[in-house]
């Protein structure tokens, strides 16, 4: 057996790692999981750098930032394996949710009109709103500034964004230290049924397959350990696969509520996994048939494009500025070659391509695989934008990049 | 920079921590060591805005805290701190930074702040961070132990009442039962006090 510790954060996303230690998916390939249950980001980030864990369920961004050495310590990531694709959402004080007004639902299925109405109702409002993001690398800080942008509103000057740990944004709602965050679940969920939010928005609705959480490693510990790396693989594999069925839900978020994992009721964490979500204290209830993504359309796959899309993003709110250098260091961090070599045998699909132009697909949509049949979700954005991973420089054009920051 | 050539007394130190106790125990040990400057900050509410306006020198930092992302933020905008801050002592100390993640201590250091003159701090944050932990496993074993002896003896009082012999011979019995059960003496002792309350209708 080989022993591999893995930390994390508790969140529902974690449950691909969760079920292929519970499932004994690991130990079918020789591996001996130890899981370490994790309270901040920085942590998680420290001890991957500092080995005293060989992998992490990590924030996309996040491992592209560390790579590109925007935290404190520069270290080279690899992410081979994604966790999860969206899962994500913005949920708004009771007030802030009345002041924009609107269908509860229909705030929810159409993030333009909803973000234009903020811009609208801003100046009136009784204070800049205060919104708390888990981490300015993430895919939600990400999707927050991108849907604000939309609208013209400034993330950096017209609302104040405050990092607050995921288990106290309920708390920080309803003492109104804050008016929204955006987080994952079950955190929105939580301050929905503590009565103190709406959900008024979702990530899968700004842009349909956002990458979220990745299986992130040193590099230098992935290129020296390929067997056990592709062993992690082929398990991970499998427990997403049981994890994205229906049937398995149930159980799953059974798992979940342990203490070792989430501590929280089962209840909450199976509406992320079946998408129904209840978007106000008022039971308001609405399907999301993509709100998390777990295997199925390639879920797991590291589309180097997607790196790329966040890099973009880096530069588009000043983080660093444009280079060909940062720019492939940055799609180097998703390892689509080590998933195909982990997954060479099997029977889960494997794309024909490493990358894909972002934002393009309407709808459920047949690609080449090398393998089996593969459909793609849809994965457009919600403005209609789409990303050409090829010419980056154009993409970032269209937004007028903000000055550099540091 | 002014700091570099000043006294350690003169190094500004906040420790922030949920534990109180444990920031006492950091704190008393600094204190020996002849850092003066030392404040406490509890891990809470607004603690963040407090940490930038003391503008230490070095934040040790409890790695149990959620809050780590949110202090991270701050070191990362603060205009107040004016000085770039790096973590721990030196990136390339590896087995250092090592130490303190086991221990569940972070730091946070000023910019310019002598290599030489940090290490003694993170040092001696560590050995309290371990002395801490070791202490609470002791109490909580010792807390334990008190408990198993207890419910030991309850057990031997209904033994020689119901079958009138020594307290030798109930702890005796015990043990045998133990040992036949492949349990602890204590584990045997509660589900016999546990069984015997059961019968007589009374609620633990």
């Amino acid at each position: 057996m080989t022993p591999i510790s893995i930390s994390f954060l508790p969140l529902t996303d974690c449950a691909v790692i969760a079920v292929a230690h519970e499932k004994g998916f690991a130990e079918e390939q020789g591996i001996c999981l130890d899981l370490i249950r994790d309270v901040s980001w920085a942590t998680i980030r420290d001890r991957l750098i500092y080995g005293q864990a060989q992998a992490a369920h990590l924030l996309s961004p996040l491992a592209v930032a560390v790579s590109l050495g925007l935290t404190q310590h520069r270290a080279r990531i690899a992410a081979p394996f994604k966790l999860s694709v969206n899962g994500n959402a913005i949920a708004f004080s009771r007030s802030f949710a009345d002041a924009i007004g609107g269908d509860p639902i229909q705030r929810v299925l159409n993030p333009a009109a909803t973000v234009q109405r903020i811009k609208e109702v801003l100046p009136h409002l009784p204070r800049r709103p205060v919104l708390g993001i888990v981490h300015r690398f993430s895919c939600h800080a990400l999707a927050l500034r991108y849907w604000l942008g939309y609208a013209g509103i400034d993330p950096d000057s017209d609302v104040d964004l405050r990092v607050i740990p995921p288990p106290l944004l309920a708390g920080a709602l309803a003492s109104g230290e804050i008016d929204g965050f955006t987080a994952g679940e079950p955190w929105n969920s939580t301050a929905v049924d503590n009565g103190h939010a709406e959900i008024v928005a979702t990530g899968s609705r700004i842009w349909e397959s956002g990458p979220e959480k990745v299986l992130a490693m040193r590099e230098d510990w992935a290129e020296a350990n390929p067997d056990v790396v592709d062993r992690l693989l082929v398990a991970l594999d499998r427990a997403a696969a049981w994890a994205d069925q229906p049937a398995n839900h149930a159980e799953l978020a059974g798992i979940l509520a342990r203490p070792a994992y989430i501590g929280r009721p089962a209840e909450l964490i199976l509406r992320a996994f079946n998408g129904r979500l209840i978007v106000s204290p008022d039971g308001v209830e609405m399907d999301e048939g993509n709100f998390l993504l777990l295997h199925r359309h390639a879920a797991n796959f590291p589309w180097r494009s997607q790196a790329l899309w966040i890099y973009s993003q880096l530069v588009r709110w000043g983080y660093l500025t444009h280079s060909d250098e940062a720019e492939t260091s940055a799609s180097a961090v998703f390892r689509s070659d080590i998933y195909r070599r982990a997954l060479a045998v099997g029977t889960t699909p494997l794309p024909g391509a490493s990358s894909k132009v972002e934002g393009s697909l309407p709808i459920e949509f047949p690609v080449a695989s090398q393998r089996g049949r593969l459909t793609l979700a849809p994965d457009r954005f919600f403005d209609g934008r789409v990303f050409d991973p090829t010419d980056i420089g154009e993409y970032l054009a269209g937004f007028q990049p903000k000055p550099l920051l540091i | 920079m002014l700091h570099c050539s000043i006294g350690k007394g003169q190094v500004r130190i906040a420790i922030v921590d949920e534990s109180e106790l444990r920031a006492a125990v950091v704190e008393d040990g600094l204190r020996e060591a002849g850092f003066s400057d030392i404040i406490r900050v509890r891990a809470q509410g607004a603690f963040v805005a407090e940490v930038e306006k003391l503008n230490p020198d070095v934040v040790i930092f409890d790695l149990g805290s959620p809050s780590r992302d949110t202090l991270e933020e701050m070191l990362n905008v603060s205009r107040a701190l004016a000085r770039p801050i790096a973590m721990f002592v030196d990136q390339s100390d590896d087995s250092m930074i090592g130490a303190a993640i086991e221990a569940g201590v972070s730091a946070y250091i000023v910019d310019g702040l002598r290599k030489e003159r940090v290490r003694p701090i993170l040092d001696l944050a560590i050995r309290r961070f371990n002395a801490f932990s070791r202490l609470q496993k002791e109490l909580s074993e010792a807390k334990s132990a008190l408990a198993d002896r207890k419910i030991v003896d309850r057990a031997k009082v209904m033994l020689m009442n119901s079958r009138g012999i020594t307290e030798a011979e109930a702890y005796a019995l015990l043990r045998t039962a133990a040992m036949r059960q492949s349990k602890r003496i204590a584990e045997v002792a509660d589900a016999l006090v546990t069984a015997s309350a059961l019968l007589e209708g009374k609620s633990e």
